[in-house]
């Protein structure tokens, strides 16, 4: 398990209001009790839906985000939920994303792709499974041939949102740390 | 019972009305030459102008071996209605559709064009034929019966149960249906395309198979930038 009070540390240009914090981290802990550890039962992160992050996020560990994301997340061996509040502008790389908020850009996951009831995508879907409920938005092209990465043969991306510039803000999910 | 408690269940059964989950399997005559229609090719492109349908992502994506575009035309006329722009439907399919010419393997217009005015169809079957690539193929279906016989307007979602069976599940619609379209009209309609079949179903709708020859390939041209 990891402190959460240094599972981000934004470098410069953080956009993340005052005041905000991650949902399962209280401002005035250090680190989440056993008891919340054991509740969760595996590594979970939670992005909270006061905290906007402008910039790379990377992790190895599953995440839910109930916040706003713009640029570029990669979870790529991981897990990634999109909560109801939860609104991304930004190419997703993933294992696995489920998606009950908003999301506008392209996304690739190298097992599964899940837009839920009330959830949105717009963009453009690369995965080997593609799962979309009745109630669910969806915008875009969905490749489940190909495998997650590859870049389409004479066919650009879609520019869904205009990334933001990496160095501006490089937001890091650290790795665990070791107990 | 209280007000609210009965206005919500009646919402409920209109909602569940709509969902027509247990619609019976209606026999499709066409699909099948549809995806016939398709071709030898390893990952054909599939553009479908319907609401999305996450079984249909399915089976065109896993089991046809499709790459899938989804351009739900549905909403596009809904949010024009409800802004009072219907008459700019024409003019907004112009931009509507940002693949290249010559792109698409084969599109599904399912019923779309019975919602549409002579100018706005005519003009999304101006772009349908662009990107259409030669020998590619387009699905539609007409609707034979008086629009003005249904209670309430509904678009149509179409379920793909297997390649000789769709369920259809209807949905509330902003516009209705506008007058049913003659055979020769929708072969003048989407030409320089050719009508390969041409099926009347005992339910009234028409499913139409249409094939781009090979001779009426559009010359290519940046495609126009797209209204998203």
């Amino acid at each position: 398990m990891w402190k959460r009070d240094e599972a981000v540390k934004p470098t410069s240009g953080q956009s993340t209001p005052p005041g905000s914090a991650f949902q399962s981290q209280p401002a005035s802990t250090s680190a989440p009790s056993p008891e919340a550890r054991q509740q969760s039962g595996r590594d979970v992160v939670n992005i909270g839906k006061s905290v906007v992050i402008k910039g790379e996020l990377n992790g190895s560990e599953d995440l839910t985000i109930e916040g706003q994301v713009e640029g570029k997340i990669e979870l790529k061996d991981h897990v990634l939920t999109i909560g109801a509040n939860g609104k991304i502008k930004a190419h997703v790389f993933a294992k696995s994303l489920i998606v009950l908020g908003e999301v506008n850009g392209n996304v690739t996951a190298s097992e599964k792709v899940e837009i839920r009831d009330g959830g949105s995508v717009d963009g453009d879907i690369i995965s080997p499974r593609v799962a979309i409920a009745e109630g669910a938005h969806f915008r875009g092209s969905v490749d489940m041939q190909r495998k997650s990465g590859q870049p389409v043969q004479g066919q650009q991306p879609r520019p869904a949102t205009q990334p933001a510039p990496q160095a501006q803000t490089a937001v890091q999910i650290a790795q665990p740390v070791a107990r | 019972m209280a007000f609210s408690d009965l206005f919500a269940r009646l919402r409920k059964d209109e909602d569940d009305a709509d969902a027509g989950a247990d619609s019976p399997a209606q026999p499709t005559k066409v699909l099948a030459r549809f995806l016939a229609g398709l071709g030898t090719r390893q990952q054909p492109v599939l553009l479908d102008l319907g609401p999305v349908v996450g079984s249909n992502v399915t089976f065109f994506g896993e089991e046809v071996g499709c790459k899938i575009l989804v351009e739900d035309l549905s909403k596009d006329i809904d949010r024009h209605v409800s802004q009072a722009k219907v008459g700019d439907l024409p003019a907004f399919f112009d931009t509507r559709f940002p693949q290249e010419s010559e792109s698409i393997d084969g599109i599904l217009c399912w019923d779309i064009f019975d919602y549409l005015e002579r100018a706005a169809a005519e003009r999304l079957s101006r772009q349908l034929t662009r990107v259409l690539r030669p020998d590619g193929v387009l699905l539609a279906f007409f609707s034979t019966a008086d629009p003005r016989s249904a209670i309430r307007p509904s678009y149509t979602r179409h379920v793909v149960i297997d390649r000789d069976h769709l369920r259809y599940r209807p949905y509330k619609a902003a516009r209705a249906k506008q007058r049913p379209l003659l055979n020769r009209d929708i072969q003048r309609l989407l030409e320089p395309l050719r009508i390969t079949e041409n099926v009347l179903l005992k339910t009234n709708l028409r499913e139409v198979l249409f094939r781009k020859p090979a001779a009426a390939s559009v010359a290519p041209s940046a495609a126009p930038q797209a209204d998203r």
